[in-house]
């Protein structure tokens, strides 16, 4: 069985995928991802995952505009050009 | 070559990865498996001439830092079969290729070793060309691969520090050590020049182009001298080519490296070749119980 | 040389020579996996049998290294459990399982003993040992039906019997759940431990009192 190791590097931090080990079952994996994966004291923990529990997702629906959601989606420089041309201002200290 | 493959060629040589799961050319595949495979064999094959060394360290200092050495390069071999099994071929066809030589391992494990001067080459020198070859890989096309390669990279720091310690304590012990050292340089010179491969120009070289690899062979062996050949001069050794000069232009010059002697190493014809591969089959074979007692889920 | 300094080496020289004997097994344990843990197994031992030697080597006024490598094989302390040469697996989880019930036994006692730093160190030891219980009990349980692995228990557990003090026997025969046989002691050293020995102090004693 193979098991996906995530390790997090410093409490706090998001675990990320750093590999896999073949292992009969979890307390093997264990065992032998710990030394690994941690035998320097390079991770503070690791989730062991089996590989066939993993749900992948890489296939989306792109069709309609979606920029109405993100950051990318907005453009508001000229518009505030003439907003201050209009108010008779100069771009606000902090910008 | 057709458009999809075409298409896949100018992706990867503008910097794009692909991941497992992701559709490959077949020449790219195939390409691809045999240099991982060569290169996790080397990795486990590579234990061997420096596994009868951790049990003769002479403190417990070096034993310790020996076998962690050796204990990463098992780990990496672990890391790097797991790539090429991911790819789709099992581990244990691995194994029974590299035994009977259809699978090949780099050129430096099929030399012996014959004393503590061989240790100290081997970690500071073997491993520093090695560690050129491996920080090259780090932007492989091949995602998994590369991803790899960090901790590969990460845990090899260490071994050229390791290396250097041992050099430098026997340069500055005894007559008889620092001959050991240089009795050593001069056996593995040979094989050193050699490593990195022939002077393909790295548009011809297969793993360039589909950016496997991101340098060419002899921009690694300009690379491995730039850096160690000062390292070696400074300490009082010398080097058994009186050809070897860094020109003006920074290029270095040096003897021919015998072509005809990697080939014939490299296709199991070197000094320890047989009886290392006969090691290791000794083991696979009187383990294999525990694999099928262990592995069967 | 005061009792001290004796029990110091005989502890410090089983952890020596098992963490040198397990390191045998670097690059041709069963999987690749099981090759890395196996190896730190074996550095925790030679570090624990290097605290051991820095304890006794301020007893006896030396160091570490020379009290680990510079005597003659009659003068080494350690349980012939551990000298054997056991280069399979069935003989080496045997081995591992019974050394860590062995071991523990005697870890527990010391860490309960007057002797401050012994009973620090053995503390320390202890929080180290855990993983190589759980190591040896994974392994032994999955070994359990294999009658070769069954077989290599009983050979060596009058070896292991000779691994702790007569007074701790009974206990050790309770807890591996075989009855108490008579020990191998630790009274003198077996042909085994000789090239052992040859083999580990070769480069050392190729240039005497040189640094490496």
């Amino acid at each position: 069985m193979i098991y996906e190791v995530f390790r997090q590097e410093k409490k706090g931090q998001a675990f990320q995928h750093a590999g896999s080990v073949e292992a009969p079952d979890a307390a093997f994996a264990d065992t032998w991802a710990r030394e690994q994966y941690g035998r320097r004291g390079e991770s503070a923990a690791l989730w062991l995952v089996p590989r066939a529990t993993i749900h992948e997702v890489t296939e989306w629906a792109d069709e309609f505009d979606l920029k109405y959601r993100r950051v990318d989606g907005y453009s508001i420089k000229a518009r505030l050009k003439e907003a201050r041309e209009r108010a008779g201002t100069t771009a606000a200290e902090s910008g | 070559m057709d458009t999809k493959t075409q298409e896949f060629l100018a992706f990867v040589q503008e910097g794009g990865q692909v991941e497992a799961g992701d559709w490959l050319p077949d020449e790219y595949r195939a390409k691809l498996v045999k240099f991982i495979e060569m290169h996790a064999n080397s990795e486990l094959m590579g234990v061997l001439p420096e596994r009868e060394w951790i049990l003769k360290a002479p403190t417990l200092q070096r034993k310790l830092a020996l076998t962690a050495k050796v204990q990463d390069e098992v780990g990496h071999a672990q890391l790097i079969y797991r790539v090429a099994e991911d790819l789709g071929k099992p581990r244990g066809e691995m194994f029974a290729d590299l035994i009977s030589g259809k699978a090949k391992f780099h050129n430096v494990f099929h030399y012996p070793t014959y004393t503590w001067g061989d240790v100290g080459v081997i970690a500071w020198l073997v491993d520093a060309a090695a560690i050129i070859s491996q920080k090259a890989l780090l932007k492989c096309s091949y995602a998994p691969y590369a991803r790899i390669m960090k901790k590969i990279c990460w845990e090899e720091s260490f071994h050229i520090l390791h290396g250097r310690d041992v050099i430098l304590a026997m340069m500055t012990g005894t007559d008889e050590q620092r001959e050991l050292v240089q009795e050593a340089l001069n056996r593995w010179w040979g094989p050193l020049m050699q490593f990195h491969g022939n002077p393909i120009p790295r548009d011809e070289d297969p793993m360039y182009v589909w950016r496997i690899k991101s340098q060419g062979n002899e921009e690694a062996r300009q690379q491995f001298l730039d850096g160690y050949a000062p390292q070696i001069w400074e300490l009082g050794l010398t080097v058994p080519d009186p050809k070897l000069e860094k020109l003006a232009d920074g290029t270095w010059v040096y003897s021919e490296p015998d072509w005809d002697e990697l080939m014939s190493v490299v296709t199991g014809h070197g000094p320890r070749s047989q009886d290392r591969l006969a090691f290791r089959k000794q083991f696979l074979d009187q383990e294999k119980w525990v694999r099928d007692l262990v592995l069967a889920a | 040389m005061n009792a001290r300094a004796q029990l110091l080496l005989s502890l410090a020289d089983d952890e020596l020579i098992v963490g040198w004997r397990d390191s045998e097994w670097t690059g041709i344990a069963p999987t690749l996996e099981e090759d890395v843990a196996f190896s730190s197994i074996a550095q925790n031992e030679i570090g624990h049998a290097r605290a051991l030697y820095e304890l006794a080597a301020k007893e006896l006024d030396t160091d570490a290294d020379a009290l680990a490598f510079d005597r003659e094989p009659s003068e080494y302390r350690c349980a012939q459990l551990v000298e054997l040469h056991l280069l399979d697996w069935a003989h080496t989880i045997a081995r591992r399982y019974l050394y860590e019930e062995a071991d523990r036994l005697r870890i527990e006692a010391l860490m309960e003993s007057d002797d401050a730093e012994l009973a620090g160190l053995a503390t320390k030891i202890d929080r180290e040992e855990v993983y190589h219980r759980l190591h040896a009990e994974l392994w032994a349980a999955r070994l359990r039906d294999e009658s070769r692995f069954r077989d290599a228990v009983e050979e060596l557990w009058p070896y292991a019997l000779g691994v702790v003090e007569p007074g701790l026997r009974a206990e050790l025969a309770t807890r591996v759940g075989l009855a108490e046989v008579t020990a191998n002691e630790r009274n003198g050293r077996s042909p085994e431990f000789d090239e052992l020995w040859q083999t580990m102090t070769e480069v050392r004693r190729s240039a005497p009192g040189a640094q490496w």
